[in-house]
């Protein structure tokens, strides 16, 4: 973990309320795909975890749901001002274990951690399958970048107005087999892609944080492996050791 | 410039100690810094047995603040006395304070008896207070009888000194503390977090799964602040202050009040380095304000 300022270069609306954060800064604690960052807000006790969508040297993007007053106040924020940030938090998604055709599956929110994992993936020649799954057309976002990089890419839709009708596991049988899957969503999500799958896989969970580096035991959670700190031990848990 | 004090015959470099619950065992923060330099630091809350603590969401932010109800999560006392106390010890060689939570006098009396036994451990700090905890934990705390019961029992299984962490949530946290001095403490650690709670306007349901959890943070600085000066006045036994301390002044002031030492809890959450900078900011501050020595501040404004 580190912690340094960095300076916003860009902040603005992918959709209704999704927004892209870009931030130069020292990223050389970001280490890997599904780790996250925390960020101090004026006028806010806690930080902002936020998960990483792209890392480069001196380069930090991120892509955030306005959900709050916190990120309501970042989505004011305006190219220039400077930000503290905790980065390299969270162990991130291990790509070692993708086999030659991992399948990615973000859901809402969650997509953003594909993108890096899909960039990674493919520089090491893996074939990267990815579906984005949404309520409805107006909420897609990011599916042009990730065919930018080469990714195959599926988009669901529950209301059918793009892509396939329906959540992401109706996207899973038409991608066929697959070698492992790493995925990002709510809850309900990640459990029906985990009934959904046959092969194994690392799925990235959400909670409520309090320091985001493992001091508190504020977004403990039970595994087959015993208590795990969600910020520290995660947010990446493996299909095994999931207990729902 | 002295920044030395002392605890019951314990001496500390200086009076900044992280809060027990904010700093776990001190491991993860000694990758982030060298925390020799604190004076001292209050582990995580141990029980007799290992505890998940309170389901989740455990977390709430407020202005200022944040509410949390982990409920003790920790891995027992055989656990941290094998594993987590070596560990402690590799990366800090200053006195540790152990803080003991419990259900019942036995469980109080258990763990102390353990902990008696390590070398490391120079205070035992008893939590009769965390409000977060079912059918006991606070009840101790909520009483004058009860505080002193468990205080007499858990002096009698240590030769350590013996700090009782003292509740907020009282009518009238004078009489607990003279009844804790009259049982034999060595010692107040006040206070713990206010029983506070927030309510999530989508959801219309409390923010937390417990309903209700314990408010840290700045905001709590003058609440804390105004029992420790009440406190001080009535008893003669060393106060550590707790409670929204965040920068080299909030110490100073502190222990003004009365406060010999000071633990910082909420503020290592969102500052992870917030100790080690206060602890470099502290004889700046001490030379803008004309104090030389800290000893010689305690209880000054009285």
């Amino acid at each position: 973990m580190k912690q340094g300022l960095f300076t916003i270069t860009e902040n603005t609306a992918l959709t209704r309320d999704m927004y892209k954060l870009v931030l130069a800064g020292d990223t050389s604690d970001i280490t890997a795909p599904g780790q996250f960052v925390n960020i101090k807000l004026n006028g806010f006790f806690l930080r902002r975890p936020i998960s990483v969508c792209d890392s480069e040297p001196g380069k930090l993007t991120l892509l955030y749901k306005v959900v709050g007053r916190g990120t309501e106040a970042m989505a004011e924020m305006k190219t220039g001002e400077t930000l503290d940030i905790l980065t390299g938090l969270g162990n991130g998604y291990d790509v070692t274990k993708a086999g030659d055709r991992p399948l990615l599956i973000g859901g809402g929110a969650g997509v953003p951690p594909m993108y890096l994992l899909a960039r990674k993936l493919i520089a090491q020649g893996k074939h990267v399958t990815v579906i984005m799954g949404f309520n409805t057309a107006a909420e897609v976002y990011y599916k042009d970048e990730f065919e930018k990089i080469g990714a195959t890419v599926f988009v669901t839709t529950a209301d059918g107005t793009q892509g396939i009708k329906g959540f992401v596991t109706a996207a899973m049988s038409e991608v066929g087999d697959c070698t492992y899957i790493y995925t990002c969503g709510p809850e309900p999500m990640l459990k029906a892609v985990y009934n959904a799958s046959g092969v194994s896989g690392e799925y990235s969970f959400e909670e409520r944080m309090g320091c985001g580096f493992g001091a508190c035991m504020g977004c403990s959670c039970k595994t087959k492996y015993g208590n795990k700190r969600i910020c520290r031990d995660g947010p990446v848990l493996t299909k095994e050791e999931i207990i729902w | 410039m002295n920044t030395k004090i002392t605890l019951s015959g314990v001496t500390l470099k200086n009076p900044i100690i992280p809060a027990s619950g904010t700093f776990g065992y001190g491991y993860e923060f000694a990758e982030l810094y060298d925390i020799n330099v604190l004076g001292s630091l209050s582990f995580k809350g141990t029980t007799k047995e290992p505890r998940f603590g309170n389901p989740t969401p455990r977390i709430a932010e407020c202005p200022s603040g944040m509410i949390n109800a982990v409920g003790l999560q920790n891995p027992g006392i055989d656990a941290v006395i094998t594993e987590e106390l070596p560990r402690l010890r590799s990366v800090f060689e200053g006195p540790i304070i152990a803080n003991i939570g419990g259900f019942s006098v036995e469980e109080y009396v258990h763990c102390s008896e353990r902990i008696d036994k390590e070398d490391g451990v120079a205070i035992i700090e008893v939590n009769i207070s965390c409000p977060n905890v079912h059918g006991g934990g606070m009840s101790f705390g909520t009483s004058p009888e009860a505080a002193a019961e468990v205080t007499r029992a858990v002096k009698a299984v240590t030769k350590k000194p013996v700090y009782i962490k003292l509740s907020p949530n009282v009518t009238d946290i004078v009489s607990i503390s003279k009844a804790c001095e009259e049982a034999g403490a060595d010692g107040i650690s006040m206070i713990n977090t206010l029983l506070g709670m927030r309510i999530d306007l989508k959801r219309k349901q409390p923010i937390i799964k417990n309903k209700m959890g314990g408010f840290s943070g700045n905001a709590i600085f003058p609440v804390a602040l105004r029992m420790i000066y009440q406190v001080y006045e009535a008893v003669k036994i060393p106060i550590i202050g707790i409670g929204g301390v965040s920068s080299a002044e909030d110490v100073i002031e502190m222990m003004l009040a009365g406060a010999r030492a000071v633990q910082i809890g909420a503020a290592n959450l969102v500052d992870p380095f917030i100790c080690r900078d206060i602890v470099n900011d502290l004889p700046n501050v001490m030379k803008k304000y004309g104090i030389d020595d800290l000893e010689s501040i305690i209880g000054g404004a009285h």
